[in-house]
């Protein structure tokens, strides 16, 4: 059933690939593009960057980034421009607002949790008996070991 | 009829897997030798019904029978034959075969290649494989069948999707699937370990060769998917933090965790209820990955409902795996004891902090996989998270867990000194820094991204040196060889697998820093320069296929400045005859040092082709970084210490056995 919608979306994806990029693209603008383009999500694609994709709609919006670098706008003001027209959805970058405190906050107390742990731990094997768990272990080891 | 046979062998594989569970874990809880010993002959025979099943599924794919739902919806008459047979588990249905056979494979496996465990440990392992096997019989047999029949018979098929119409596409479900699988026995023995209440050396080193079995097939699984992205998409990426991905990473990510902290278990006896934990996730990962990808939840959390059936059944059994042996383990891990204490520099804390960094990792990527899907099912706003929020979040704490990667095998078990580990590290130290400051001049351009990237991996590798050096000056044998030879194959799996990882962080680097890409129209005649070579496009071809028509552009390349063609390529737009659906399959000119991509796009018109030509610096070290890890793991496995009958079983049983005290 994936299978099946997923070559639905690449066959549409795939359909028009519109007009290509310029005859004679300027590296400045095509790369400030480039670097725009890889975090807004194509919208009518599986999951693929306005960047990799050749449906219509991201040799579109490409061009749409391209005159909008041409016009001077700032790299924000093109991409609140995006989110204006297509929602959140289009950032492949989410932006921290009132949904997304968890997203982002989560691996940095994950972090925090994790030294802590790692502190916690530490002290205590720093205190903990020295050989794990005596005759046994030396027997099971030599067990383990012996060729027999 | 063959369907048939295919469908009734899964009932009686479903009859011997839920005997599989059931005899040999009452034997084992009752001390009873008989029951016990039914585990091996049970597991064969499920083994022998599972791959009759899989067989006729083959047999069906192979001689076109129409009349299989199956058969019908995923795959054609054109359809070459190596294709016929992997699109055996190109469905739904039939990758859920392909995991039950993956998972009686390995429960045969361990059958055969348990001989020196004692009867009981082996009886609870192959009864705990059993009672996965006997869920995933009964999803196929009451949700999934993969033989339904189609009445009347189609008359042709409706073809397997093109983009899976590829070399790579045959190989990479298996090898994947494999690894997914393989950590159920990592799993069985975690819970068998649990259900004695006994967790020691003798468990960990019973363990380890199973798990880095299974990861090295996951680590070759995960590679191929990037590799088949990169050449089979048509956009040159190679990992794109797609959920899809996500889901065969974070297992990856937990028995990589896994490995280590059974290496901790076995030499030092400490992390026991961390590693027991580690495995029962590692294969929990699996179990979900396995389900989301496969039930469509991840294009749309709305996907459950259009099967209810499957979904419930998948909670159900989800709930019962996960928090069945996660019960298990808040119950008897106490029990499992503590092992010996280390100062806080030491191998152990170590590889303690390495666990911890890929545990983070973990959850994070758990975290921004699942996110989207919770925000929309809650109805809190549609969001995307994506690569730039991944590599936000895991390059920072990946950075460090490599860095420390270097210094673990330097520092000794117990007890460390940091001015000695400095004293010994200090040349690695300023060979990586000098290589940060100085080599990315020499690919043109000095970034602190690449500069870093570089430092980690130089530092990757002059440590091994390091620790290579020292380890063969100090083996007590004479001659150069014979110490070399002396060093256990373990031992230099796990420096390969080191330095997989500096070869995989060189690849990215590079591709990161340095690729180059246009996106222009050409028209026939026209050239374009790209990483100091041209490419002049001539035109079109027709061309025909076994089961599509294809365009193929014609494409001269010269290094910049010369007249000699060094390379002709020829991408091609396939347009795929029975589905319709058009393809772009792309010419790669793969090089040590990098690869020429170049893609088609569509005719604008006179001739003209939209065109996307890429360089990309370095990119094949990604995948080859990848498969030094596997060959790491192999090595690993492959060490005699595995494979010594070590000690009869009445001895080891009478050592392992509960003390009476």
């Amino acid at each position: 059933m994936r299978a099946a919608l997923t070559a639905l979306v690449l066959a549409f994806c795939g359909a028009v690939f519109g007009q290509a990029g310029p005859k004679t693209p300027d590296a400045n603008v095509e790369a400030r593009m480039k670097l725009l383009a890889e975090e807004l999500r194509c919208l009518v694609c599986q999951n693929q960057t306005i960047a990799d994709s050749n449906a219509s709609l991201a040799v579109d919006l490409r061009n749409q980034i391209r005159g909008q670098i041409a016009e001077g706008r700032s790299d924000a003001q093109i991409r609140s421009y995006m989110v204006e027209r297509y929602g959140d959805f289009v950032l492949y970058k989410p932006p921290f607002q009132g949904n997304t405190i968890a997203l982002w906050v989560a691996p940095v107390v994950l972090l925090a949790g994790g030294a802590l742990a790692f502190v916690v731990l530490v002290r205590r094997k720093r205190a903990a008996p020295d050989a794990p768990s005596g005759p046994r272990k030396a027997e099971i080891t030599r067990l383990l070991d012996a060729k027999d | 009829m063959i369907p048939e046979l295919g469908h009734f062998a899964l009932v009686i594989a479903l009859t011997l897997a839920l005997a599989q569970a059931i005899l040999p874990l009452a034997g084992a809880a009752t001390n009873r030798a008989t029951l016990m010993g039914t585990a091996r002959t049970l597991a064969t025979g499920q083994f022998v019904f599972v791959a009759g099943a899989f067989a006729a599924l083959v047999a069906s794919f192979m001689a076109n029978d129409f009349s299989v739902v199956n058969v019908a919806t995923n795959s054609n008459s054109r359809l070459p034959g190596p294709y016929r047979f992997a699109a055996s588990w190109g469905s739904h249905e039939g990758s859920m075969l392909l995991w039950t056979l993956m998972l009686a494979g390995w429960t045969f496996a361990v059958a055969l290649f348990s001989r020196h465990l004692p009867e009981r440990m082996v009886a609870r392992v192959i009864g705990v494989m059993g009672l996965v096997s006997a869920g995933f019989l009964l999803f196929m047999l009451l949700t999934s069948n993969p033989f339904a029949r189609l009445l009347p018979a189609a008359a042709d098929g409706r073809d397997l999707n093109p983009l899976l119409q590829d070399p790579g596409m045959v190989i990479h479900p298996p090898m994947l699937y494999m690894g997914y699988v393989g950590f159920s026995v990592a799993f069985a023995f975690a819970i068998a370990a649990l259900l004695e209440g006994r967790l020691d050396a003798a468990w960990a080193r019973w363990s380890r060769p199973w798990t880095t079995a299974a990861w090295s097939f996951l680590t070759v699984g995960i590679m191929l998917g990037s590799w088949w992205a990169y050449y089979e998409l048509g956009w040159g990426g190679w990992w794109f933090w797609d959920p899809v991905e996500n889901a065969s990473f974070m297992p990856w990510l937990a028995g990589t965790a896994l490995i280590h902290s059974l290496a901790v278990t076995e030499k030092r006896g400490t992390f026991r209820s961390w590693t027991v934990l580690l495995a029962i996730t590692a294969f929990s990962l699996s179990l979900v990955g396995t389900f989301l990808v496969r039930s469509g939840v991840l294009t749309s959390v709305h996907a459950f409902a259009t099967d209810p059936a499957r979904g419930i059944f998948i909670l159900g059994f989800l709930v019962l795996v996960i928090g069945g042996s996660l019960a298990l383990f808040a119950w008897r891990a106490p029990r499992v004891g503590l092992g010996g204490g280390f100062s806080p520099v030491s191998r152990e804390s170590l590889l303690l902090a390495n666990n911890v960094l890929l545990a983070v990792a973990l959850a994070a990527v758990m975290l921004g996989t699942l996110y989207p899907l919770f925000l929309d099912a809650l109805d809190a706003g549609k969001i995307s998270v994506g690569p730039p929020y991944f590599e936000a979040v895991f390059a920072p704490l990946m950075a460090p867990a490599i860095f420390l990667m270097a210094v673990g095998p330097v520092a000794s078990w117990k007890r460390a000194e940091l001015p000695a580990l400095w004293t010994r590290l200090k040349w690695a130290f300023a060979v990586a820094v000098a290589a940060g400051l100085i080599l990315p001049f020499a690919f043109g351009r000095w970034s602190p991204l690449v500069a870093f990237g570089l430092l980690l991996a130089a530092w990757v590798i002059a440590a091994s040196v390091v620790q290579v050096r020292a380890r063969i000056a100090l083996a007590p044998q004479s001659g150069l060889s014979a110490r070399i030879a002396a060093q256990p194959a373990h031992w230099y799996g796990m420096v390969i697998a080191h330095l997989g990882i500096a070869i995989f962080i060189i690849g990215v680097t590079l591709v990161k820093g340095y690729e180059t890409e246009r996106d222009i129209r050409m028209a026939p005649g026209e050239k374009t320069v790209i990483g100091g070579y041209e490419f002049t496009f001539t035109g079109t071809k027709d061309v025909t296929g076994p089961n599509y028509l294809a365009t193929q552009g014609q494409f001269e390349v010269r290094r910049e400045g010369d007249i000699r063609i060094v390379r002709s390529m020829h991408p091609e737009k396939r347009v795929y005859q029975a589905s319709g659906q058009t393809m772009t399959e792309a010419d790669i000119d793969t090089g040590f040092t990098g690869d020429l991509y170049v893609s088609l796009g569509e005719p604008v018109g006179d001739g003209a082709w939209g065109v996307r030509v890429y360089h990309k610096p370095f990119v094949d070290w990604i995948w080859g970084g990848c498969l030094m890890m596997a060959l790491g793991g192999i090595l690993a496995i492959a060490d005699k210490r595995y494979r010594s009958r070590m000690a009869s079983h009445a001895k080891l049983d009478a050592a392992l056995a509960p003390s009476k005290a």
